[in-house]
């Protein structure tokens, strides 16, 4: 099991060989409050660092969800839009949103470990 | 000895009503197959011209009789809370009293029996009538044109952004970034990217106002305009408006004024002279137009000398013949027309008749009076809460949730907690440059009375906050015909219609 | 002042709370050359008396059309409404009330738009209705715009027999908000064939039925092309009445219903405010614009409702918003359904067909008359007629003798020479024999 890379707009990404699971982070459920929807890309689509490829919503807020790293979308949770909750339950594990085949793995050394992230996040108050 | 009144109140009663507070079912519960609320009369048979489609199947609607559809509305009526009722904090809402006089007269024959096609010559009065109140709109701000067709502030967002884009395609000019301060509100980004154009936001700076270093900083060639609330959302005059707007017309910009705020300033100070190229006034808010539960607004959009060949169609003109509407642009300017008819003429009534009964010099005392009480408010809270910028406001007072700090009560608890004690929350989490913000505009129609009551029943309730009654707050509100409701389980499985129940064959 | 309870005693008390000596002084932020000395140069207060004679000498110089003999059409339709409906959306609960934020506290206005949504259901044959937009013709460019959106594409095919008004408010949206239309020419015998205009980049087709010239068509066999080509076929309906003994949209394979909710409950007003109805099918929900108020169920397990799905709206999206409307339509979305639940099933199929009876016998009287015609294969409540000169001469003749004869097509077509000599002419439960009459006998003096 590979260690999780976290993004500053709190998606995190596990990549095995070259494919990345994504999803958000437990700060980010958090600060959303009860999912209630979640807009997933279409397999085949191209990521581009950065840029918007999802969206989470809850009652009280919608979020773009940016993608950690470049690539092709090659699968998406097909069980998350029926059960949203559990993005809030287990946004680590089986609240994952999509995966991708990355297109450049040097662009991971842009993004923070576990304790980068701790330390960001505890920054954000 | 056991208290004989706290026992004889009821955990439950037969009909689940208690006492004045009356449970109702939806109209579709109560149909009685053959009831009807209006008597008509048979209808003559004639071979029916339909192109064969008349209707296959029933419809579905509930039938009710008069006395039953009467109690219904009656009973739902006493579920809400309203101005009529009650202190209405809101801010940037400005719910002020709603003249029953306006009433009167928007259903006068004569006006609310003209028919919008009917012939130029038959409603000259009518038209005399919007003409009369674009003057009084245009005297008030200092702008020489007005477009009176939006129908609500947002609309009349629209129509300005529209103007904008349409006086520079005009111009030949390609720009596509609109500044907007991240203390607006969320109608003004959402226009301005619904009309094509790159939002760049601007922060707020130390005292809650548009940070000029920073603004300054984001000017171009590629700038077309900035959307501007002054007073702001915080509820502070922008005293830097006129350099901000000045700048932006150097850089070549235009600048739209958000009105939601006119409340603070109606009669004391003119926009027109502060550099706004197009603001939309809310006639719902700053002229009393009832917010009659989400609508009908009016949102007519003040227009300067550089954006008024852009209005959008139809408009009132005055000529030697009298009173015509111009509907049609012929290879003209106009940005085109952007609202069925010619606006709306109910609340056009209604806010000229408040503005005919206030006058210059009661308007005047009302922008006076909405500061003054917003004032009294922020003085007598400001001790117990924390007021987010040092004072004075103009006509509403901004507080953080830093005085809940440690109690476990958060903004929202503190709101529902407000409910309970015969008050409708005030604005909360807006604007969101402020942490847990609550945001009050009391407007000018509240006593001194009303306002020491209200600011008791607050101060009461952070003192309880403070006092580590948190689980209570958790538990607000606990008077009301429903308490908190389950808005998450309501967005993940939407239920949006009632639905006859299963096993019966649908009718 | 009788809207202002400050007392000069009370300002004083209040200055010295806050501890400046004048008003003044409060708007110490207002930049001098902004401030402004004295009252601005309009009239000074008045009391009810003087108000009230001023906007009645207004309304004296106009023409009420309940005053007289009228046969308006064109998008806006006179109906009765029961005295009832003023009555209630007159209580301050209602009128005076906020946008039902705060739940606890709106539980009247959340369930009276609950059973508006689904009145609208359940009248055009559709899946979900949201809480009221501005009015029909705005109502109907937000349809298109949700089009684009589902499709992902950015080309609307618009009949030629769609009320002028709504098409020119869709040219506007489409000239700034970058979308392209193919609109089709006027028709009045409602003949034309929308289905050769559809291609691979079409995003919908709007059609409005009755149309504006008073056809009514099957719209069934447009739907399967549009839905063949992955397009949306979107049904403007300016008469709701109609709705009581026609064929619904939604039954025809309508992927969108917009329609002018002011002939229910809603006087004339000379144009405003109205009410725009809004339903589509349950897979599109997400991209629906307005408010949508929503069942569920309290701490203690009791139903009540709740605006819901707000995140599409801007007060949450911002920049991503299905769109920014914020105010819509409450007091007559109100005004709406109380007259339609006091009409009902029975009512609202009676007052139909009694609309539909009534405007056949005027049409059969008036095709008598020497030079005129019928043009309108089918209608409901309002036909096409052809005079024998252009009809808004003919219009001003009739206004002279106090008769408001219908609209003629040219005041929304000036530059089509060829439309000029038609005129629409609606009638309905209000109008009598002796206002047929009427206006027989003066159409024989004037033609």
């Amino acid at each position: 099991m590979s260690a999780l890379k976290y993004t500053k707009e709190h998606e995190w990404i596990r990549v095995e060989g070259n494919v990345g699971t994504v999803g958000i982070s437990p700060y980010a459920q958090e600060q959303l409050g009860d999912v209630v929807f979640v807009e997933l890309p279409e397999v085949g689509r191209k990521a581009e660092q950065g840029k918007e490829i999802a969206v989470v919503e809850s009652v009280k807020a919608a979020s773009e969800i940016f993608a950690p790293v470049g690539g092709d979308v090659v699968d998406v949770n097909k069980d998350l839009p029926a059960t949203p909750a559990t993005v809030n339950s287990d946004p680590l594990g089986a609240g994952w949103f999509f995966k991708l085949r990355l297109a450049d793995p040097a662009q991971l050394e842009k993004l923070m470990d576990e304790a980068a992230y701790k330390s960001y996040v505890e920054g954000l108050h | 000895m056991a208290d004989p009144v706290k026992g004889a109140i009821p955990a439950a009663t037969y009909t689940g009503n208690r006492g004045l507070a009356i449970e109702e079912p939806l109209i579709f519960e109560q149909d009685m197959p053959g009831r009807c609320g209006v008597d008509l009369p048979a209808p003559a048979k004639v071979e029916d011209r339909l192109g064969g489609l008349r209707r296959r199947g029933p419809i579905g609607l509930p039938g009710l009789a008069e006395p039953q559809a009467i109690r219904h509305y009656t009973r739902l009526s006493q579920k809400n809370y309203s101005i009529d009722t009650g202190v209405y904090p809101l801010g940037s809402c400005t719910m002020k009293h709603n003249p029953r006089l306006n009433e009167k007269l928007a259903r006068m024959p004569g006006l609310a029996d003209l028919h919008p096609m009917q012939p130029i010559s038959t409603v000259q009065g009518a038209l005399e009538l919007i003409d009369l109140l674009a003057h009084w709109l245009k005297t008030l701000t200092g702008m020489p044109a007005v477009a009176m067709s939006p129908a609500a502030g947002a609309h009349g967002e629209l129509c300005g952004v529209m103007a904008i884009r349409a006086a520079l395609e005009h111009r030949g000019d390609r720009r596509r970034r609109i500044l907007v301060p991240e203390s607006a509100h969320g109608t003004n980004p959402a226009t301005a990217a619904a009309c094509g154009f790159e939002v760049d936001s601007i922060p707020a700076d130390a005292q809650g106002r548009v940070d000029l270093a920073a603004y300054r900083a984001k000017l171009g060639g590629d700038v077309a305009g900035i959307m501007i609330t002054n007073p702001n959302t915080c509820g502070l005059f922008e005293s830097d408006f006129e350099r901000i707007a000045e700048d932006m017309h150097k850089a070549g910009g235009f600048v739209y004024g958000d009105g939601a705020n006119f409340n603070a300033i109606v009669g004391h100070v003119r926009p027109g002279h502060l550099g706004v190229d197009c603001m939309h006034i809310n006639l719902h808010k700053t002229f009393s137009t009832p917010h009659g539960g989400g609508g009908p607004g009016s949102g007519p959009v003040v227009l300067s000398e550089a954006l008024a060949p852009f209005a959008p169609l139809p408009y009132v003109v005055h000529g030697n013949q009298g009173f015509s509407l111009v509907e049609q642009d012929d290879g003209g300017t106009s940005l085109g027309r952007l609202k069925g008819f010619h606006g709306q003429m109910g609340m056009f009534i209604r806010a000229l008749a408040y503005m005919m009964s206030h006058g210059a010099d009661g308007l005047r005392q009302v922008a006076n009076d909405a500061v003054l009480n917003a004032n009294y408010l922020m003085a007598c809270l400001g001790e117990e809460l924390t007021s987010a910028f040092a004072g004075p406001c103009m006509h509403e007072a901004l507080f953080d949730d830093r005085f809940l700090k440690n109690s476990g009560v958060s903004t929202l608890d503190f709101a529902k907690a407000m409910i309970d004690e015969g008050f409708h929350p005030m604005t909360m989490y807006f604007p969101l440059v402020v942490h847990g913000a609550l945001l009050m505009e009391p407007t000018e129609t509240e006593s001194k009375d009303a306002l020491d009551q209200f600011i008791g029943a607050l101060i009461s309730l952070a003192r309880r906050a403070k006092g580590g009654e948190g689980a209570a707050f958790h538990e607000a509100p606990v008077l009301t015909p429903r308490r908190r409701l389950d808005e998450t389980a309501a967005a993940r499985r939407p239920v949006l219609r009632w639905q006859p129940p299963q096993g019966r064959a649908a009718e | 002042m009788r809207y202002l309870p400050l007392t000069d005693t009370d300002r004083r008390a209040m200055l010295a709370k806050i501890g400046v000596p004048s008003i003044d002084s409060l708007y110490r932020d207002v930049p001098e050359v902004a401030w402004l000395a004295g009252p601005v140069d309009l009239p000074p207060h008045q009391g009810e008396l003087e108000v009230e004679r001023a906007i009645g000498a207004l309304a004296a110089k106009n023409m009420g059309s309940s005053a007289v003999p009228s046969f308006l059409g064109a998008g806006a339709y006179r109906h009765h409404v029961p005295a009832a409906v003023d009555h209630l959306i007159q209580r301050g609960e209602f009128l005076t009330s906020y946008t039902p934020y705060q739940p606890e506290v709106s539980q009247g206005t959340l369930q009276y738009l609950f059973e508006f949504q689904t009145q609208i259901c359940l009248i055009t044959g559709m899946e979900v209705a949201n809480a009221s937009m501005y009015d029909g013709a705005t109502a109907t460019a937000e349809a298109v715009m949700m089009a684009d959106r589902v499709t992902r594409r950015r080309r609307a095919v618009i009949s030629g027999n769609l009320h002028p008004h709504y098409r020119e408010i869709c040219q506007t949206h489409a000239r700034f908000l970058d979308f392209k239309l193919a609109i089709g020419e006027p028709d009045p015998a409602g003949r034309q064939d929308l289905a050769g205009l559809i291609d691979s980049e079409t995003s919908c087709v709007v059609v409005q039925n009755p149309d504006f010239f008073g056809n009514l068509r099957d719209q069934s066999k447009l739907a399967e092309a549009c839905h063949r080509a992955g397009a949306l076929l979107i049904v403007a309906v300016t008469e709701p009445v109609s709705l009581g003994l026609v064929e619904p949209p939604g039954a025809m394979g309508a992927d969108i219903v917009t329609a002018e909710g002011q002939p229910i409950g809603n006087a004339l007003t000379y144009g405003g405010p109205y009410l725009g109805l809004f339903a589509t099918r349950e897979k599109y929900l997400r991209q629906m614009p307005g408010r949508l108020v929503g069942e569920t169920a309290d701490v203690d397990g009791k139903r009540g409702w709740v605006l819901t799905l707000s995140t599409r709206e801007q007060h949450i999206r911002r920049e991503k918003a299905t769109s920014n409307i914020c105010t819509n339509s409450g007091l007559c979305a109100l005004a709406f359904t109380i007259h339609l639940t006091l009409l009902g099933e029975a009512g609202l199929v009676r007052l139909a067909e009694i609309n539909h009876a009534t405007t056949v016998r005027l049409a059969e009287r008036l095709s008598a008359l020497a030079g005129c015609r019928i043009v309108s294969e089918s209608f409901f409540n309002e036909f096409t007629l052809r005079l024998p000169k252009p009809a808004a001469e003919v219009v001003e003749q009739l206004a002279k003798n106090r008769i408001l004869g219908g609209v003629p097509v040219s005041r929304l077509y000036p530059k089509r020479p060829d439309l000029a000599d038609l005129l629409l002419v609606s009638a309905g439960e209000c109008t009598t024999d002796a206002d047929m009459e009427a206006l027989l006998g003066a159409l024989k003096e004037v033609l």
